[in-house]
Protein backbone atom coordinates (compact mmCIF):
# COMPACT_ATOMS: atom_id res chain seq x y z
CA UNK A 1 0.00 0.00 0.00
CA UNK A 2 2.61 2.61 1.40
CA UNK A 3 4.99 1.49 -1.50
CA UNK A 4 2.48 2.40 -4.01
CA UNK A 5 2.31 5.73 -2.67
CA UNK A 6 6.23 6.42 -2.56
CA UNK A 7 6.33 4.94 -5.73
CA UNK A 8 4.26 7.89 -7.12
CA UNK A 9 6.04 10.14 -5.80
CA UNK A 10 8.60 10.05 -8.83
CA UNK A 11 7.64 11.38 -11.75
CA UNK A 12 8.54 8.28 -13.58
CA UNK A 13 6.11 6.36 -12.01
CA UNK A 14 3.79 9.39 -12.33
CA UNK A 15 4.03 9.75 -15.72
CA UNK A 16 3.29 6.39 -16.52
CA UNK A 17 0.37 5.73 -13.80
CA UNK A 18 -1.55 8.92 -15.24
CA UNK A 19 -0.95 8.03 -18.85
CA UNK A 20 -3.25 4.39 -17.62
CA UNK A 21 -5.57 6.42 -16.02
CA UNK A 22 -6.16 9.44 -18.50
CA UNK A 23 -7.99 7.03 -21.29
CA UNK A 24 -10.37 6.14 -18.09
CA UNK A 25 -11.03 9.27 -16.84
CA UNK A 26 -11.70 11.01 -20.08
CA UNK A 27 -14.93 8.41 -20.99
CA UNK A 28 -15.85 8.79 -17.63
CA UNK A 29 -16.42 12.67 -17.43
CA UNK A 30 -17.53 12.18 -21.41
CA UNK A 31 -20.84 9.68 -19.75
CA UNK A 32 -21.38 12.07 -16.84
CA UNK A 33 -21.26 15.09 -18.49
CA UNK A 34 -23.82 13.72 -21.22
CA UNK A 35 -25.75 12.60 -18.43
CA UNK A 36 -25.56 15.51 -16.33
CA UNK A 37 -26.48 17.96 -19.04
CA UNK A 38 -28.66 15.79 -20.37
CA UNK A 39 -31.11 15.53 -17.04
CA UNK A 40 -30.35 18.72 -16.35
CA UNK A 41 -31.31 20.84 -19.26
CA UNK A 42 -34.05 18.36 -20.29
CA UNK A 43 -35.49 16.18 -18.07
CA UNK A 44 -35.45 18.19 -14.48
CA UNK A 45 -38.44 20.35 -14.27
CA UNK A 46 -38.36 24.36 -14.83
CA UNK A 47 -38.32 26.58 -11.65
CA UNK A 48 -41.29 28.25 -10.77
CA UNK A 49 -39.61 31.58 -10.39
CA UNK A 50 -36.67 32.25 -13.31
CA UNK A 51 -38.02 29.47 -15.54
CA UNK A 52 -35.66 28.01 -17.52
CA UNK A 53 -32.65 30.24 -17.45
CA UNK A 54 -32.04 28.90 -13.81
CA UNK A 55 -30.65 26.08 -15.53
CA UNK A 56 -27.57 27.57 -16.06
CA UNK A 57 -26.67 26.49 -12.22
CA UNK A 58 -25.67 23.13 -13.56
CA UNK A 59 -22.49 25.03 -15.19
CA UNK A 60 -22.58 27.36 -12.92
CA UNK A 61 -22.36 25.78 -9.54
CA UNK A 62 -19.86 23.07 -9.54
CA UNK A 63 -17.59 25.64 -11.37
CA UNK A 64 -17.85 27.69 -8.83
CA UNK A 65 -17.10 24.86 -6.30
CA UNK A 66 -14.25 23.61 -7.92
CA UNK A 67 -12.62 27.23 -8.20
CA UNK A 68 -12.89 26.66 -4.48
CA UNK A 69 -11.35 22.75 -4.02
CA UNK A 70 -8.78 23.58 -6.40
CA UNK A 71 -7.38 25.91 -4.27
CA UNK A 72 -7.14 23.65 -2.00
CA UNK A 73 -5.56 21.45 -3.91
CA UNK A 74 -3.04 24.09 -5.09
CA UNK A 75 -2.51 25.04 -1.58
CA UNK A 76 -2.01 21.59 -0.24
CA UNK A 77 0.19 19.91 -2.56
CA UNK A 78 2.07 23.36 -2.75
CA UNK A 79 2.53 23.00 1.35
CA UNK A 80 3.29 19.48 1.13
CA UNK A 81 6.47 20.43 -1.37
CA UNK A 82 7.41 22.65 0.60
CA UNK A 83 8.03 20.94 3.67
CA UNK A 84 9.00 17.12 2.42
CA UNK A 85 10.50 18.53 -1.04
CA UNK A 86 8.46 16.50 -2.84
CA UNK A 87 8.68 16.97 -6.98
CA UNK A 88 5.76 15.42 -7.30
CA UNK A 89 3.92 18.07 -5.53
CA UNK A 90 5.42 21.00 -6.84
CA UNK A 91 4.52 19.73 -10.45
CA UNK A 92 0.76 18.99 -9.11
CA UNK A 93 0.49 22.40 -7.47
CA UNK A 94 1.90 24.37 -10.57
CA UNK A 95 -0.60 22.19 -12.82
CA UNK A 96 -3.14 22.77 -10.95
CA UNK A 97 -3.41 26.73 -11.29
CA UNK A 98 -4.34 27.59 -14.26
CA UNK A 99 -7.20 24.47 -14.42
CA UNK A 100 -8.70 26.56 -10.96
CA UNK A 101 -8.32 29.54 -12.43
CA UNK A 102 -10.48 28.63 -16.07
CA UNK A 103 -12.72 27.01 -13.51
CA UNK A 104 -13.06 30.11 -11.32
CA UNK A 105 -13.20 32.13 -14.58
CA UNK A 106 -16.06 30.10 -16.26
CA UNK A 107 -17.97 30.69 -12.65
CA UNK A 108 -18.15 34.76 -13.09
CA UNK A 109 -18.93 34.11 -16.72
CA UNK A 110 -21.67 31.79 -16.03
CA UNK A 111 -22.70 33.56 -12.88
CA UNK A 112 -22.71 37.32 -15.45
CA UNK A 113 -24.70 35.02 -17.19
CA UNK A 114 -27.26 33.97 -15.06
CA UNK A 115 -26.82 37.76 -13.51
CA UNK A 116 -28.72 39.08 -16.67
CA UNK A 117 -31.83 38.03 -17.02
CA UNK A 118 -32.03 37.53 -12.65
CA UNK A 119 -31.03 41.10 -11.81
CA UNK A 120 -31.11 42.34 -15.14
CA UNK A 121 -27.55 43.18 -15.09
CA UNK A 122 -24.16 41.62 -16.06
CA UNK A 123 -22.35 42.36 -13.28
CA UNK A 124 -23.53 43.23 -9.46
CA UNK A 125 -21.04 43.12 -6.43
CA UNK A 126 -22.76 40.42 -5.14
CA UNK A 127 -20.92 38.53 -2.24
CA UNK A 128 -20.40 35.73 -3.77
CA UNK A 129 -19.55 36.68 -7.45
CA UNK A 130 -17.16 39.47 -5.50
CA UNK A 131 -14.79 36.97 -3.77
CA UNK A 132 -14.93 34.74 -6.65
CA UNK A 133 -13.30 37.43 -8.63
CA UNK A 134 -10.66 38.07 -5.61
CA UNK A 135 -10.23 34.56 -6.15
CA UNK A 136 -9.18 34.98 -9.97
CA UNK A 137 -6.86 37.79 -8.88
CA UNK A 138 -5.43 35.10 -6.31
CA UNK A 139 -5.21 32.48 -8.92
CA UNK A 140 -3.67 35.13 -11.45
CA UNK A 141 -1.17 36.30 -8.78
CA UNK A 142 0.14 32.95 -8.27
CA UNK A 143 0.55 31.90 -11.70
CA UNK A 144 2.10 35.47 -12.64
CA UNK A 145 4.82 34.73 -9.87
CA UNK A 146 5.45 31.22 -10.54
CA UNK A 147 6.01 32.67 -14.65
CA UNK A 148 8.48 35.47 -12.64
CA UNK A 149 10.53 32.97 -11.01
CA UNK A 150 13.30 31.06 -13.76
CA UNK A 151 14.68 28.04 -10.88
CA UNK A 152 11.60 25.69 -10.97
CA UNK A 153 12.27 24.72 -7.38
CA UNK A 154 12.61 28.17 -6.16
CA UNK A 155 9.47 29.19 -7.90
CA UNK A 156 7.39 26.01 -6.42
CA UNK A 157 8.53 27.08 -2.94
CA UNK A 158 7.42 30.98 -3.61
CA UNK A 159 4.00 29.92 -5.07
CA UNK A 160 3.65 27.20 -2.34
CA UNK A 161 4.27 30.18 -0.15
CA UNK A 162 1.89 32.15 -1.51
CA UNK A 163 -0.69 29.73 -1.50
CA UNK A 164 -0.87 28.93 1.89
CA UNK A 165 -1.03 33.05 3.02
CA UNK A 166 -4.20 32.95 0.39
CA UNK A 167 -5.62 30.39 2.00
CA UNK A 168 -5.30 31.88 5.25
CA UNK A 169 -6.62 34.83 3.93
CA UNK A 170 -9.70 33.47 1.98
CA UNK A 171 -11.71 32.47 4.72
CA UNK A 172 -11.11 35.89 5.54
CA UNK A 173 -11.74 37.90 2.52
CA UNK A 174 -15.14 36.23 2.21
CA UNK A 175 -16.83 36.73 5.24
CA UNK A 176 -15.11 40.46 4.94
CA UNK A 177 -17.08 40.80 1.45
CA UNK A 178 -19.75 39.40 2.66
CA UNK A 179 -20.44 41.41 5.67
CA UNK A 180 -19.71 44.29 3.54
CA UNK A 181 -21.94 43.01 0.83
CA UNK A 182 -25.06 43.26 3.80
CA UNK A 183 -24.34 46.99 4.69
CA UNK A 184 -24.32 48.10 1.64
CA UNK A 185 -26.95 46.40 -1.08
CA UNK A 186 -27.97 43.74 0.97
CA UNK A 187 -32.02 45.01 0.87
CA UNK A 188 -31.64 45.66 -2.80
CA UNK A 189 -30.61 43.12 -4.45
CA UNK A 190 -33.38 40.99 -4.85
CA UNK A 191 -31.88 37.95 -4.17
CA UNK A 192 -34.19 34.88 -4.63
CA UNK A 193 -34.71 33.19 -1.71
CA UNK A 194 -33.83 29.25 -2.08
CA UNK A 195 -36.00 26.97 -1.14
CA UNK A 196 -34.92 23.08 -0.33
CA UNK A 197 -33.92 22.22 -3.96
CA UNK A 198 -36.29 19.61 -5.20
CA UNK A 199 -34.43 15.89 -5.81
CA UNK A 200 -35.07 16.46 -9.48
CA UNK A 201 -32.70 19.50 -9.42
CA UNK A 202 -30.02 18.18 -6.96
CA UNK A 203 -29.16 14.96 -8.42
CA UNK A 204 -27.96 16.57 -12.04
CA UNK A 205 -26.28 19.12 -9.97
CA UNK A 206 -24.32 16.26 -8.31
CA UNK A 207 -23.66 15.04 -11.35
CA UNK A 208 -22.53 17.75 -13.02
CA UNK A 209 -20.01 18.06 -10.01
CA UNK A 210 -18.38 14.84 -10.03
CA UNK A 211 -18.29 14.99 -14.11
CA UNK A 212 -16.54 18.47 -13.37
CA UNK A 213 -14.09 16.97 -10.47
CA UNK A 214 -12.97 14.10 -12.61
CA UNK A 215 -12.30 16.28 -15.49
CA UNK A 216 -10.26 18.14 -13.28
CA UNK A 217 -8.34 15.10 -12.55
CA UNK A 218 -7.83 14.46 -15.70
CA UNK A 219 -6.90 17.86 -16.95
CA UNK A 220 -4.35 17.81 -14.35
CA UNK A 221 -3.18 14.84 -14.93
CA UNK A 222 -2.45 15.92 -18.59
CA UNK A 223 -1.29 18.97 -17.62
CA UNK A 224 1.43 17.22 -15.19
CA UNK A 225 2.23 15.04 -17.64
CA UNK A 226 3.26 17.23 -20.18
CA UNK A 227 4.99 19.23 -17.02
CA UNK A 228 7.05 16.06 -16.29
CA UNK A 229 8.17 15.66 -19.80
CA UNK A 230 9.59 19.34 -19.77
CA UNK A 231 10.82 19.05 -16.11
CA UNK A 232 12.90 15.66 -16.27
CA UNK A 233 14.14 16.13 -20.27
CA UNK A 234 17.47 15.68 -18.83
CA UNK A 235 16.52 12.20 -17.79
CA UNK A 236 17.33 8.86 -19.17
CA UNK A 237 14.11 7.83 -19.25
CA UNK A 238 12.49 10.01 -21.07
CA UNK A 239 15.30 10.78 -23.54
CA UNK A 240 14.60 7.10 -24.04
CA UNK A 241 10.58 7.61 -24.16
CA UNK A 242 10.86 10.68 -26.57
CA UNK A 243 13.23 8.54 -29.07
CA UNK A 244 10.94 5.34 -28.79
CA UNK A 245 7.85 7.33 -29.91
CA UNK A 246 9.59 9.01 -32.76
CA UNK B 1 20.20 34.47 24.63
CA UNK B 2 16.50 36.13 24.55
CA UNK B 3 18.69 39.19 25.10
CA UNK B 4 20.88 39.71 22.57
CA UNK B 5 17.68 38.60 20.49
CA UNK B 6 16.04 42.12 21.70
CA UNK B 7 19.62 43.75 20.95
CA UNK B 8 19.56 42.41 17.46
CA UNK B 9 16.22 43.45 17.20
CA UNK B 10 17.24 46.70 18.48
CA UNK B 11 20.28 46.81 16.37
CA UNK B 12 18.28 46.62 13.24
CA UNK B 13 15.18 48.59 13.92
CA UNK B 14 18.19 51.45 14.65
CA UNK B 15 19.82 50.74 11.43
CA UNK B 16 17.14 51.31 9.55
CA UNK B 17 15.70 54.07 10.69
CA UNK B 18 18.86 55.67 10.48
CA UNK B 19 19.10 54.72 6.59
CA UNK B 20 15.59 56.13 5.89
CA UNK B 21 16.17 59.43 7.74
CA UNK B 22 19.72 60.20 6.19
CA UNK B 23 17.59 59.51 2.46
CA UNK B 24 14.50 61.64 3.08
CA UNK B 25 13.19 61.68 -0.20
CA UNK B 26 12.46 57.97 0.62
CA UNK B 27 10.14 59.32 3.15
CA UNK B 28 8.92 61.88 1.47
CA UNK B 29 7.88 60.35 -2.25
CA UNK B 30 5.13 58.06 -0.96
CA UNK B 31 3.37 60.76 1.19
CA UNK B 32 3.43 62.64 -1.81
CA UNK B 33 2.00 60.15 -4.21
CA UNK B 34 -0.81 60.07 -1.17
CA UNK B 35 -1.71 63.45 -1.33
CA UNK B 36 -1.21 63.70 -5.19
CA UNK B 37 -3.85 61.02 -5.48
CA UNK B 38 -6.14 62.14 -3.38
CA UNK B 39 -6.32 65.71 -4.80
CA UNK B 40 -7.06 63.76 -8.46
CA UNK B 41 -10.56 62.77 -6.92
CA UNK B 42 -12.07 66.41 -7.09
CA UNK B 43 -10.67 67.06 -9.85
CA UNK B 44 -11.90 63.79 -12.12
CA UNK B 45 -15.06 63.71 -10.11
CA UNK B 46 -16.22 66.52 -8.62
CA UNK B 47 -15.78 69.33 -6.26
CA UNK B 48 -18.77 69.07 -5.21
CA UNK B 49 -18.64 68.58 -1.04
CA UNK B 50 -21.55 65.95 -0.85
CA UNK B 51 -20.10 64.05 -2.96
CA UNK B 52 -16.66 64.21 -1.66
CA UNK B 53 -17.87 63.13 1.55
CA UNK B 54 -19.23 59.94 0.52
CA UNK B 55 -15.99 59.15 -1.61
CA UNK B 56 -13.70 60.14 1.42
CA UNK B 57 -13.32 57.18 3.48
CA UNK B 58 -12.69 54.77 0.57
CA UNK B 59 -10.77 57.08 -1.58
CA UNK B 60 -8.44 58.25 1.10
CA UNK B 61 -7.99 54.20 2.17
CA UNK B 62 -7.20 53.24 -1.55
CA UNK B 63 -4.45 56.24 -1.50
CA UNK B 64 -2.88 54.85 1.52
CA UNK B 65 -2.72 51.02 0.21
CA UNK B 66 -1.05 52.31 -2.85
CA UNK B 67 1.03 54.79 -1.28
CA UNK B 68 2.06 51.74 1.12
CA UNK B 69 2.61 49.63 -2.01
CA UNK B 70 5.32 52.04 -4.08
CA UNK B 71 7.23 51.96 -0.23
CA UNK B 72 6.86 48.17 0.41
CA UNK B 73 9.77 47.40 -1.99
CA UNK B 74 12.06 49.38 0.81
CA UNK B 75 11.72 47.28 3.07
CA UNK B 76 14.19 44.34 1.63
CA UNK B 77 15.40 45.01 -1.45
CA UNK B 78 18.44 47.18 -0.92
CA UNK B 79 19.64 45.45 1.72
CA UNK B 80 19.17 42.05 -1.00
CA UNK B 81 21.57 44.23 -2.99
CA UNK B 82 24.08 44.83 -0.83
CA UNK B 83 24.01 40.87 1.03
CA UNK B 84 22.99 42.62 4.10
CA UNK B 85 19.97 40.54 3.85
CA UNK B 86 22.13 36.98 3.64
CA UNK B 87 24.22 37.56 6.83
CA UNK B 88 20.82 38.66 8.60
CA UNK B 89 19.44 34.88 7.98
CA UNK B 90 23.10 33.32 8.35
CA UNK B 91 22.58 35.26 11.98
CA UNK B 92 22.43 32.57 15.08
CA UNK B 93 19.05 34.93 15.76
CA UNK B 94 15.15 34.17 14.48
CA UNK B 95 15.17 34.91 11.17
CA UNK B 96 11.03 36.12 11.86
CA UNK B 97 12.46 38.42 14.50
CA UNK B 98 14.86 40.39 12.89
CA UNK B 99 11.75 40.75 9.84
CA UNK B 100 9.29 42.07 12.36
CA UNK B 101 12.20 44.75 13.35
CA UNK B 102 12.11 45.82 9.62
CA UNK B 103 8.73 45.74 9.35
CA UNK B 104 8.10 48.00 12.47
CA UNK B 105 11.07 50.42 11.13
CA UNK B 106 8.79 50.37 7.85
CA UNK B 107 5.91 51.36 9.15
CA UNK B 108 7.65 54.20 11.15
CA UNK B 109 8.87 55.89 8.39
CA UNK B 110 6.03 55.14 5.91
CA UNK B 111 2.79 54.43 8.30
CA UNK B 112 2.95 56.62 10.85
CA UNK B 113 3.01 59.85 8.86
CA UNK B 114 0.44 58.77 6.30
CA UNK B 115 -1.52 59.10 9.70
CA UNK B 116 0.12 62.52 11.03
CA UNK B 117 -1.06 63.58 7.40
CA UNK B 118 -4.45 61.97 6.80
CA UNK B 119 -6.69 64.86 8.96
CA UNK B 120 -5.42 67.24 6.59
CA UNK B 121 -7.12 64.89 3.75
CA UNK B 122 -9.78 64.46 5.23
CA UNK B 123 -10.56 68.20 5.60
CA UNK B 124 -9.88 68.66 1.92
CA UNK B 125 -12.42 65.80 1.44
CA UNK B 126 -15.06 67.33 3.47
CA UNK B 127 -15.11 64.56 5.44
CA UNK B 128 -17.21 65.57 8.67
CA UNK B 129 -15.58 65.75 12.09
CA UNK B 130 -16.90 63.03 13.76
CA UNK B 131 -15.24 61.00 11.48
CA UNK B 132 -11.63 62.37 12.23
CA UNK B 133 -11.57 59.64 14.92
CA UNK B 134 -12.34 56.91 13.11
CA UNK B 135 -9.99 57.39 9.99
CA UNK B 136 -6.96 57.77 12.25
CA UNK B 137 -7.86 54.81 14.53
CA UNK B 138 -8.23 52.81 11.06
CA UNK B 139 -5.10 54.03 9.87
CA UNK B 140 -3.32 53.11 13.04
CA UNK B 141 -4.93 49.35 12.90
CA UNK B 142 -4.55 49.22 9.31
CA UNK B 143 -1.53 50.17 7.94
CA UNK B 144 0.86 47.95 10.30
CA UNK B 145 -1.16 45.42 8.52
CA UNK B 146 -0.12 46.75 5.41
CA UNK B 147 3.56 46.48 6.00
CA UNK B 148 3.29 43.31 7.65
CA UNK B 149 1.05 41.30 4.89
CA UNK B 150 3.22 43.41 1.63
CA UNK B 151 6.58 42.46 3.46
CA UNK B 152 5.58 38.64 2.72
CA UNK B 153 5.16 39.69 -0.59
CA UNK B 154 8.21 41.72 -1.01
CA UNK B 155 10.25 39.14 0.31
CA UNK B 156 8.63 36.81 -2.41
CA UNK B 157 9.71 39.03 -5.70
CA UNK B 158 12.97 40.68 -4.06
CA UNK B 159 15.11 38.12 -6.19
CA UNK B 160 13.20 39.34 -9.24
CA UNK B 161 14.14 42.41 -11.09
CA UNK B 162 10.81 43.61 -12.12
CA UNK B 163 9.37 42.87 -9.31
CA UNK B 164 7.34 45.65 -8.84
CA UNK B 165 4.05 44.90 -10.79
CA UNK B 166 3.73 41.65 -9.71
CA UNK B 167 4.39 42.78 -5.74
CA UNK B 168 1.20 44.53 -6.11
CA UNK B 169 -1.03 41.89 -7.81
CA UNK B 170 0.11 39.75 -5.36
CA UNK B 171 -0.17 41.99 -2.53
CA UNK B 172 -3.50 44.00 -3.08
CA UNK B 173 -6.14 41.17 -3.07
CA UNK B 174 -4.83 40.39 -0.08
CA UNK B 175 -5.19 44.14 1.39
CA UNK B 176 -9.03 43.79 0.51
CA UNK B 177 -10.77 43.10 4.13
CA UNK B 178 -8.42 46.09 5.90
CA UNK B 179 -9.78 48.09 3.15
CA UNK B 180 -12.90 46.67 3.49
CA UNK B 181 -13.39 47.19 7.34
CA UNK B 182 -11.84 50.11 7.42
CA UNK B 183 -13.39 52.20 4.82
CA UNK B 184 -16.94 51.26 6.25
CA UNK B 185 -16.25 52.22 9.52
CA UNK B 186 -15.06 55.58 8.52
CA UNK B 187 -18.60 56.10 6.29
CA UNK B 188 -20.16 54.60 9.72
CA UNK B 189 -18.51 57.05 12.17
CA UNK B 190 -19.77 59.91 9.57
CA UNK B 191 -23.24 58.73 10.12
CA UNK B 192 -22.60 58.92 13.75
CA UNK B 193 -23.18 55.57 14.41
CA UNK B 194 -21.19 52.89 16.20
CA UNK B 195 -18.07 51.72 14.96
CA UNK B 196 -16.34 49.45 17.59
CA UNK B 197 -17.53 46.64 15.41
CA UNK B 198 -15.48 47.34 12.85
CA UNK B 199 -12.35 48.06 15.30
CA UNK B 200 -12.37 45.12 16.52
CA UNK B 201 -12.16 43.03 13.62
CA UNK B 202 -9.28 45.41 12.50
CA UNK B 203 -7.59 44.81 16.03
CA UNK B 204 -7.89 40.91 15.10
CA UNK B 205 -6.52 41.52 11.87
CA UNK B 206 -3.71 43.15 13.00
CA UNK B 207 -2.90 40.80 15.63
CA UNK B 208 -3.03 37.90 13.05
CA UNK B 209 -0.86 39.82 10.71
CA UNK B 210 1.83 40.14 13.53
CA UNK B 211 1.77 36.43 14.57
CA UNK B 212 1.63 35.05 11.60
CA UNK B 213 3.36 37.14 8.67
CA UNK B 214 6.91 37.33 10.12
CA UNK B 215 7.06 33.17 9.92
CA UNK B 216 6.06 33.72 6.15
CA UNK B 217 8.45 36.51 5.75
CA UNK B 218 11.13 34.25 7.17
CA UNK B 219 10.46 31.28 5.24
CA UNK B 220 9.79 33.63 1.48
CA UNK B 221 13.18 34.88 2.07
CA UNK B 222 14.84 31.93 2.78
CA UNK B 223 13.39 30.62 -0.92
CA UNK B 224 14.36 33.65 -2.60
CA UNK B 225 17.62 33.56 -1.16
CA UNK B 226 19.03 30.66 -1.95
Amino acid sequence: MWSFFHRLASPKHFYAFAGRLIPWLGWITLLLMLAGLYTGLFVAPTDYQQGESYRIIFVHVPAAWMSMFVYMVMAISGGIGLVWKMKMADIVAASAAPIGAAFTFLALVTGSLWGKPMWGTWWIWDARLTSELILLFLYLGFIALGSAIEDKRTAANACAVLALVGLVNIPIIHYSVEWWNTLHQGSTVTRFDRPAMATSMLIPLLIMFLAYKIYFFLVLFMRTRAEILDRERNTGWVKQLVTEAS
Amino acid sequence: MTNSLLAAFVVILRRDLTLALRTRSEIANPLLFFVIVISLFPLAVSPEPKVLQTLAPGVIWVAALLATMLSLDSIFRSDFEDGALEQMLLSPHSTSILVLAKVLAHWLVTGVPLILLSPLLGVLLNLPTEAMPALLATLALGTPVLSLVGAIGVALTVGLRRGGVLLSLLVLPLYIPVLIFASNAIATAGAGLEIRGQLYFLAALLALALTLSPFATAAALRISLR
